[in-house]
């Protein structure tokens, strides 16, 4: 069966002695209950889980007391029934001596279990169900990462898994726990196994992978295929690939290369090639965890070295402090040189021995200094080679070492740092002696660090940029605002004086773009100038008129039409003088045109003299002729707001929604002096109210267009409308025409364009 | 027990550098014996007075780097540099030939640059080298190997060799041309009339007298180190095997105009010494497996090279050696592996982030 397995040979590697045989002499034994159990929270890969129970909360064996933090994560559980005394910071097993959030048990010596959901028909199940009780169970790879098995047998539905790979390698010398669990327990492992092709939608090919130092195991557990042989004809599908025993072919990625000949990309995982692997013992806490309900609440851990008087693999339980073990073993602490957890080649020395037992802890090897002694003083690299020989992942170690003394990061990267395994195959074979493995992971967490604080520091300047650019954005948007209300107000202005200087043809609408245009000749301006000069005066000397000769019989509204007068007058002298200083600066602007006239013509005693006459009409008004006054004014202001909305319209400026709020806003402030007013006992409506702005715009117009009305004054109503008609039309086609243009150049205001050919049409069709 | 904190891996390998240096010199001792039967006292001389000043030196600097002496010393090299070059040296050579080697060869090659790991340069070739151009008429007289002495003749006594040595009191007829020199001068004779005529190659048995079985004493040590996997053998093999295919190719089936034999090759001059103990210093050399391979295939072409057209030097090793100590880190930039993952090896100066793909 075996022999017809291609296997493919591991590159490097190294042959350190075994040292398997001490603790395989007697089977898998049990400790009595220790006086407390410390479970840290964090004994798995990805989030701690967080505690459910209280201080003082009696404990049921396997009962959860704390529970997953996320997907990425694992329960965890009381290890045996009795009192939680403690949930604190307690020593881990961790190379640093850190501590971590722990619950301290006290055990009640009952082994109460808590109620177990067995399940015998699993491999009918759904998926999702087991691998929710695999979740609940808090199983986690028992290999050495610690990974969440739940989360490993539910791959990407991207990731189509052809082959399960089952790693009973164990390559690191010392350790035999999963070989005596093999042995012991081969038939649980075939169930497990099953149980996990099922999970896995029953890939093509199933492996088992054992080193062939662990004859014992091989042949157990292929006696316990035969045997699921015959009631489960899957099991024919499970291979026993025995290859030969070489460190590291314990390492995942080492193991399917060698079973496989897959290598897994750089930077992904096995799923990615269709692989998934998982370690014998995690395959049995699996199957445990779905057949029993039973959590993973202990482990077999190899218990070896010269230090103990006693070599064995023993069923812990997760949480056992580690002193109470190596004490229960006869443990010397005098001979002793150190206490690994782990094997010799990857395990690390254990700061303090008052740290407990967790899901990962596959090996406590505590040897004498003859067994294991301490290492020489490294001495210079020699570049011999001897550790590119050995590296499994083919890198160049020696090269890696000389980048990480310099610290040389780039370099270190693309000698591919991050694909050292960190086996220390290439320490071991150093002749040198230098702890080759200790410079990659200080290079590695230096990495690492700076690859934090330059995320870190980007984002900061990141954040910094965006609002230094949003300031300048708001400002430059202020900017605009402030430059497009003032260019507004020019038009505005400049437009009210075009129309004022066409007061005689009221009816025509001046085109800004053409009062801009700027392909007229000196001349032709100046004459325009002195034109718009001219038709301010007038519209001034107009405005004036009316002041002069009163008519007597309107006596209640005399005050009011001054007022209006004098805005009026106010209005006509600010074009005019507006008018004179443009053409005093064109004047200026081309001196060759030396003639200089009407400049300085204004009559400037005149708007003072209005002024006075209004604030003292004004001091001798009543409360109520104040408001009505009040009135007036803000009707007059209105009726200027909606000449201004008019023109934005026209021109389609950027600042209409301003001006129409502005309008808006005097509309209310008219309302609200129509209610004080009728609040005094006068009816608004007597007072010559013009609230419709349609209505009061055309009323402007009319009012404007007095003289034309004179003219007009003999003309029939139809005559009369046939004129407006024909108006109306001429304006129709003209903002056609704009709309059109508009339209062409793509223009941002072709809306308001289109909307004021629209109200042009309606108007017309009212007509 | 105090509980320390000891870095993974807590197992080691059995070989130390020190081992190793100290292998790589037993290793050189079946040359030696046969150096020294073919010339005598002369070649002992050599080695103590270059182990002497070479151990003299190293202690000197590493007392001024104020770096622990005995600690360093105890790695060897400065004695394993010490015996390539003193085999590398004429016997006989006056004694501070000798010891300007050992100057050379230790404190500017190897400490200047560092010391032990950080020379780019094989110490002893660079001392070899150095007093080869600069002492050429004492770096080329080579005494006779004993095969080829006539008769009544013997091998200097040790009070002549002692002589000779410290105070250059010649040895009368104790000088000859070897087989390379020979062969290289040769441009009218076919190679047996030349073999016939010579007594350097009549009174050898395959590639001339006294040298055949220097070569062979290293050859053995060679072989013993590749078995001890002190080194591999992809780049002495690699020489060696280029060495083979040139001067097969130019053989010219024994002509006048031949160079020699593929036999003769390598078993005359410092072949062996070279692709055993020289080609493999580790230091100075490419680092990859393809890498020792092109390095070892590259020296192999230079020495025939300068041996059939090179002006006047005896032997092309020590030349061959330095420039491609030179080009290896070139050829290490170009024969990275393949990392296990990577579809394609990277290069030491791509900044690319990892490639992934297959």
């Amino acid at each position: 069966m075996t022999s017809l397995i291609p296997i493919w040979e591991l590159p490097g590697g190294i042959h350190p002695t075994e040292n398997k045989t001490q603790s395989l002499q007697l089977p898998i034994g049990y400790l009595p209950l220790p006086p407390q159990l410390v479970i840290p929270l964090n004994q798995h890969l990805g989030k701690p889980a967080h505690p459910v129970v209280q201080p003082g909360d009696r404990v049921l064996k396997g009962q959860l007391i704390a529970a997953a933090e996320g997907t990425f994560s694992a329960n965890t559980h009381a290890s045996t029934s009795g009192t939680v005394i403690a949930i604190a910071d307690q020593n881990i097993p961790h190379a640093s001596g850190m501590t971590a959030e722990s619950i301290v048990i006290e055990p009640d010596q009952k082994e109460e279990w808590i109620n177990l959901e067995t399940c015998e028909d699993y491999l009918q199940q759904d998926r999702l169900v087991l691998l929710d009780k695999i979740r609940a169970a808090g199983v986690a790879g028992m290999g050495g990462a610690g990974f969440p098995t739940a989360v490993k047998l539910a791959p990407k539905s991207t990731q189509v898994i052809d082959t399960l790979v089952i790693n009973g390698a164990e390559c690191e010398p010392y350790i035999t726990a999963d070989d005596i669990l093999m042995q012991e327990r081969a038939d649980q492992l075939i169930e497990g196994v099953l149980l996990t092709s099922h999970i896995l939608h029953h890939p093509k090919n199933i492996l088992i992978g054992i080193e062939d130092n662990k004859p014992k195991a091989i042949a157990a557990v292929k006696a316990a295929v035969e045997i699921a042989q015959q009631t489960n004809p899957e099991a024919a599908n499970i291979k026993v690939v025995s290859f030969p025993t070489k460190y590291p072919s314990g390492g995942a990625k080492q193991l399917i290369y060698i079973l496989t000949g897959r290598e897994i990309p750089s930077g992904h995982h096995s799923a990615d090639i269709g692989v998934i692997c998982v370690n014998v013992a995690t395959t049995i806490a699996a199957w445990r965890a779905v057949r029993f309900g039973e959590p993973l609440i202990s482990r077999i851990t190899t218990l070896v070295g010269e230090a103990l008087s006693e070599q064995r693999n023993m069923e812990l339980l997760l949480g056992t402090p580690i002193d109470y073990v190596l004490q229960q073993q006869g443990f010397d602490a005098k001979r002793a040189s150190r206490v690994i957890m782990g094997g010799p080649m990857m395990g690390f020395t254990l700061p303090a021995l008052n740290v407990p037992v967790i899901k990962t802890t596959n090996c406590l090897l505590a040897p004498t200094a003859k067994e294991l002694p301490l290492p020489d003083p490294a001495q210079a690299c020699i570049r011999c080679g001897l550790c590119a020989e050995v590296c499994p992942a083919n890198l160049l170690p020696q090269q890696l070492f000389w980048y990480a003394q310099a610290e040389d990061f780039d370099r270190l990267e693309s000698h591919n740092l991050f694909d050292c395994i960190e086996c220390g195959a290439c320490s071991y074979v150093c002749p040198s002696s230098i702890p080759l493995v200790q410079y990659y992971r200080a290079a590695k967490g230096s990495i690492r660090q700076h690859l934090i604080e330059k995320e870190k520091s980007d984002r900061s300047r990141q954040r910094f940029e965006f609002r230094k650019e949003r300031l300048a954005k708001e400002e430059a948007e202020k900017e605009a605002k402030r430059l497009a209300r003032q260019k507004a107000a020019e038009e505005a202005k400049k437009q009210l004086a075009d129309k004022q200087a066409a007061a005689p043809v009221p009816a025509q609408i001046v085109d800004p773009t053409k009062v801009a245009a700027p392909e007229l000749s000196p001349d032709e301006q100046k004459a325009k100038l002195e034109r718009l000069v001219a038709a301010a005066k007038n519209a001034l000397e107009f405005a004036q008129k009316p002041l002069v000769s009163r008519d007597p019989k309107n006596k209640p509204i005399t005050e009011e039409q001054l007022e209006k007068q004098a805005a009026r007058i106010k209005q006509a002298e600010l074009k005019l003088s507006e008018a004179e200083n443009k053409l005093a600066e064109f004047l200026a602007q081309a001196p060759a045109q030396a003639a200089t006239p009407t400049t300085s013509a204004a009559p400037a005693d005149d708007p003072v003299a209005a002024a006075i006459a209004r604030a003292q009409a004004k001091m001798n008004l009543s409360p109520t002729d104040k408001l009505k006054a009040d009135l007036e004014s803000l009707q007059t202001r209105l009726q200027k707001a909606q000449e201004k909305v008019e023109a934005a319209k026209t021109e389609g400026s950027s600042n209409l929604d301003a001006l129409q709020q502005g309008a808006e806003k005097l509309q209310q402030k008219i309302e609200q002096t129509i209610a004080s007013l009728k609040e005094l006992g006068i009816d608004a409506s007597a007072a010559p109210v013009v609230s419709e702005p349609e209505k009061s715009a055309a009323e402007l117009a009319i009012e404007k267009a007095k003289a034309k009305a004179a003219a007009l004054a003999t003309m029939s109503d139809d005559e009369k409308r046939a004129e407006q008609r024909k108006s109306l039309e001429d304006r129709l086609q003209k903002a056609r025409e704009r709309l059109v243009k508009a339209e062409a150049e793509n223009d941002a205001n072709v809306e308001v364009f289109r909307s004021s050919v629209e109200k042009l049409e309606i108007k017309l069709k009212g007509m | 027990m105090a509980l320390i904190n000891i870095t993974s891996p807590h197992t080691r390998g059995a070989i130390s550098t020190g081992e190793l240096m100290r292998l790589v010199i037993y290793a050189t001792l079946p040359g030696i014996a046969a150096l020294i039967y073919f010339f005598g006292v002369g070649v002992l001389i050599n080695l103590v007075l270059a182990c002497i000043s070479c151990v003299a030196f190293e202690a000197l600097v590493m007392k001024l780097r104020h770096r622990p002496v005995n600690f360093y010393l105890k790695d060897c090299s400065a004695l394993v540099t010490a015996i390539l070059l003193a085999v590398s040296l004429p016997p006989y050579c006056p004694w501070w030939l000798i010891v300007a080697g050992s100057f050379c060869a230790i404190v500017l090659a190897k400490q200047l640059y560092g010391g032990m790991g950080f020379n780019p340069f094989n110490p002893a070739m660079v001392a070899y080298v150095l007093l080869l151009i600069s002492f050429p008429l004492q770096m080329t007289t080579w005494a006779t190997p004993s095969a080829m002495l006539i008769d009544g003749q013997t091998l200097p006594s040790f009070v002549a060799a002692l002589e000779k040595v410290f105070f250059g009191t010649q040895i009368d007829g104790y000088a000859s041309a070897t087989v390379l020199d020979l062969m290289k001068q040769n441009s009218a004779l076919v190679l047996d009339e030349l073999y016939a005529k010579e007594s350097a190659f009549n009174t050898g048995v395959w590639a001339g007298a006294g040298w055949e079985w220097v070569n062979l004493g290293f050859l053995i040590g060679g072989l013993f180190l590749l078995y001890k996997k002190v080194f591999t053998w992809h780049a002495p093999i690699s020489m060696l095997l280029s060495l083979t295919i040139v001067s097969a190719i130019f053989y010219d089936a024994g002509s006048s105009q031949s160079s020699g034999s593929p036999l003769f090759h390598l078993f005359s001059g410092a072949t062996m010494l070279g692709a055993f103990f020289i080609v493999t210093d580790p230091v100075s050399s490419a680092v990859s497996v393809r890498g020792r391979i092109i390095y070892g295939a590259l020296i192999g072409l230079v020495i025939y090279v300068i041996r059939t057209w090179g002006t006047g030097y005896p032997d092309g090793i020590g030349f061959a050696v330095l420039l491609l100590n030179f080009a290896a880190p070139f050829i290490d930039y170009y024969t990275t592996p393949r990392t296990y993952g990577h579809s394609k090896p990277r290069r030491a100066t791509d900044s690319k982030p990892r490639d992934g793909g297959h």
